[in-house]
C-alpha cells in the first residue's frame, strides 16, 4: 500500500510549550485517517505542518511524497482543504466559488468548465449554480465545501470539523461523500467531535497532551480498552489530559 | 411556568426568511429543557427573543411571569444568558471580568459565590490570565460562571457545548445538573443529539419548527418502528446494498453498526438470507432501542 503522508518524531515547540511531541506514523492512500484529541492536544498545530503551514521544530514529515520543510507550495498543490469555520466565500454565486477555486490551483479554462458540470450535477444543484453561497442551507455549503475541495484531484484531503452543527441526516450524507472520495483513491484525513464519525475511519489517532495516545482501527481500539464504542475509548484516554491548551 | 411561547415568531431581511415559526413551549420551575436540533434550526432566534436581545415579529412570550417585550428589564434581572459565541471582554482576566459581571448587577462575587464555586475553583489558578488566551473548556466555565454571579431564576445556555471536546462536554452536563438541584430552571440548546438524553424534556427542531416536544424516555418509546442494527462485513457496501434493497424502509450509518428500518411485511429472516446470498457471510440483524438521533432522522422524514 503507497504511504502518502509519513511523519518520524514531528515536534513542534513554541518556547518551552511542546505543542507537537514526537509524532510518529504512516496514512495509506484511499485510507479514511480520523485525527482526534482533546481541546489542546495539538491537533491543529500537527495538522497545520502537515498541510505545510507551519515549519516543524524536529523531526520528519513527508506529504504526498514532499518534504515538509523544504517543498511547502508542492504540498499545498496536492492537498485538499476544508474547514467548518472557513471554507467558501458567502457573497460569490455556486458557481463562481468553483471557478475561483479552481483558478487558484491553476486549472485552465476548460477543465474549469468541465469541472463545474461535474460537480453540480454530482451534487444535484444544477439549479442554485447562480444562487450566492449565503443563501444555501448549512448542510448543501458544506457539501459544496468539500467537492471545491477536491476540485483540483488532490492526493490527500484534510478535513476539520467539517460536519459541525449540521442535522444528523445531512452529517451521513457528507459521509457518504468522505467514502465515495476514499473510494476513488483519495487520502482523508478528518477531525471531529462527534464520537459515531470515529467509527466511520479505517485508523483513528487520539492525541492527547501533545503525543499520540492510540492509533488503531476502531475496532481493535475498543477492543484493547475494553470500551463499548469510540466515545468510551475516547473518554479514557482523554480524561487522563493534563493540559487544556 | 417559568418560560411559557405562544406562537412566537421571527422573521429576517427582504426575503422573509421565517427563523421561528409558530413556535409553542412551556417550561416548568427547576427543569432542564434542550431545544434540539442542527445550525439554522432557529434556536438562538428563540433564545435571543426569550432574553429581551430581538424583538419577535408575532406572538408572545413570557420569562418568569414577565412579557419578553414590555417587561424586558424586569426580565434582565433574573435571567442569565451565556451566548453561542463567547462574548466576555477578551481583554480582561478571568477575575476581572467575574467581578465586571457582578457589579453590573450590583453585586458582588462573594455574596453569590456559593453558586459558582464548584465551577470556578476549576478556573481559579489561572484566574489572572486574559479571557482571550483560555482554552475552549476554560471559556465556556467562565462564561458559566459570568450568566450566574448575579442569582438567576433562569439560565439560558446556547450551545454552551459545540466545539468543546467529550471530556469537557461531560463534566458540563454534570454542572448543569449540580445548578438544577439549586433550583434553577435551564433553557439549553445543542447539536449533539446524545445530550439530549441528558435533559428533562426536549424540543426537537428543525427550520424555524417544533417537531416534537416530550421526555427523551417517551420520544425513544413513541418511535412506533421497530429498529434494527445492522453489522458484518464492509460498512459502506453493506449500507448501499440495503439502500437499494426493496424491503429496505430506511437505512443510515450508526456509529460501527448500520440502523434499519423495514416496509411493512419484510421480516429480519429473509433479510439475513438475502445479504448472505449477496456474500455478506457474517452479517446479523438484531432489534435495537432507538436514540434521540434515530427519532430526529424519523421526524425529519415524516415532516
Amino acid at each position: 500500500m503507497e504511504t502518502v503522508i509519513y511523519t518520524k518524531k514531528l515536534t513542534k515547540r513554541f518556547g518551552n510549550f511542546i505543542a507537537a511531541n514526537e509524532l510518529s506514523f504512516e496514512v495509506s492512500k484511499g485510507e479514511i485517517f480520523g485525527f482526534l484529541g482533546a481541546n489542546g492536544a495539538g491537533k491543529t498545530t500537527a495538522m497545520r505542518m502537515l498541510c505545510g503551514l507551519l515549519m516543524p521544530s524536529s523531526g520528519e514529515a513527508n506529504v504526498a511524497g514532499f518534504d515538509v520543510y523544504t517543498e511547502t507550495e508542492k504540498i499545498k498543490q496536492n492537498i485538499g482543504y476544508m474547514s467548518q469555520k472557513f471554507s467558501l466565500y458567502e457573497d460569490l454565486t455556486v458557481a463562481e466559488n468553483i471557478r475561483f477555486y479552481a483558478g487558484i490551483y491553476g486549472l485552465s479554462f476548460a477543465e474549469i468548465k468541465m469541472k463545474t458540470d461535474e460537480l453540480l450535477t454530482k451534487l444535484d444543484m444544477r439549479s442554485e449554480a447562480k444562487k450566492l453561497v449565503s443563501q444555501l442551507p448549512l448542510g448543501w455549503k458544506q457539501k459544496l465545501a468539500f467537492s471545491v475541495s477536491l476540485v483540483h484531484d488532490p492526493k490527500i484531503v484534510f478535513l476539520d470539523e467539517p460536519t459541525g452543527g449540521v442535522d444528523p441526516v445531512t452529517r451521513r450524507q457528507f459521509w457518504d461523500l468522505i467514502y465515495y472520495a476514499a473510494g476513488k483513491g483519495v487520502t482523508v484525513f478528518v477531525t471531529t467531535h462527534y464520537m459515531d464519525e470515529a467509527e466511520y475511519c479505517d485508523r483513528v489517532s487520539i492525541m492527547v497532551d501533545g503525543v499520540i495516545s492510540a492509533l488503531d482501527s476502531p475496532g481493535n481500539l475498543k477492543k484493547q480498552m475494553n470500551a463499548p464504542d469510540m466515545e468510551d475509548v475516547f473518554y479514557q484516554l482523554a480524561r487522563k489530559a493534563k493540559r487544556s491548551e | 411556568m417559568m418560560i411559557v411561547t405562544e406562537q412566537l415568531k421571527k422573521v429576517y431581511g427582504k426575503e422573509k426568511i421565517v427563523a421561528v415559526d409558530n413556535v409553542n413551549l412551556s417550561v416548568d420551575k427547576g427543569e432542564i429543557f434542550g431545544l434540539i436540533g442542527p445550525d439554522g434550526a432557529g434556536k438562538s432566534s428563540i433564545f435571543r427573543m426569550l432574553t429581551t436581545l430581538l424583538i419577535p415579529d408575532g406572538g408572545s412570550a413570557t420569562v418568569n411571569g414577565f412579557d419578553i417585550v414590555k417587561d424586558y428589564k424586569k426580565i434582565r434581572h433574573c435571567i442569565g444568558y451565556m451566548p453561542g459565541r463567547f462574548s466576555l471582554y477578551q481583554d480582561l482576566t478571568i477575575e476581572e471580568n467575574l467581578q465586571f459581571f457582578a457589579t453590573v448587577f450590583n453585586t458582588t462575587v462573594s455574596e453569590n459565590y456559593h453558586l459558582i464555586k464548584d465551577i470556578y475553583c476549576q478556573i481559579e489558578p489561572f484566574k489572572d490570565r486574559r479571557a482571550g488566551k483560555l482554552s475552549g473548556g476554560m471559556k465556556q466555565k467562565l462564561a458559566l460562571c459570568c450568566a450566574l454571579i448575579h442569582k438567576p431564576e433562569v439560565l439560558f445556555l446556547d450551545e454552551p457545548t459545540t466545539g468543546v471536546d467529550v471530556v469537557s462536554r461531560k463534566e458540563f452536563w454534570d454542572m448543569l445538573k449540580n445548578l438544577k438541584q439549586m433550583g434553577l430552571t435551564i433553557l439549553v440548546s445543542t447539536p449533539y443529539m446524545n445530550e439530549a438524553a441528558l435533559c428533562d424534556r426536549i424540543a426537537l427542531i428543525q427550520s424555524g419548527k417544533i417537531l416534537s416536544v416530550n421526555t427523551p424516555e417517551k420520544l425513544v418509546n413513541n418511535y412506533g418502528e421497530t429498529l434494527y442494527t445492522v453489522t458484518g462485513g464492509n460498512m459502506y457496501k453493506l449500507l448501499n446494498l440495503l439502500r437499494s434493497y426493496e424491503g429496505t424502509d430506511s437505512c443510515f450509518a450508526f456509529g460501527n453498526s448500520l440502523h434499519l428500518t423495514l416496509k411493512y411485511q419484510t421480516k429480519k429472516d429473509t433479510v439475513v438470507a438475502y445479504l448472505q446470498e449477496e456474500g455478506f457471510k457474517d452479517a446479523a440483524i438484531q432489534e435495537t432501542i432507538p436514540g434521540i438521533e434515530d427519532c430526529f432522522i424519523k421526524l425529519l422524514k415524516t415532516n
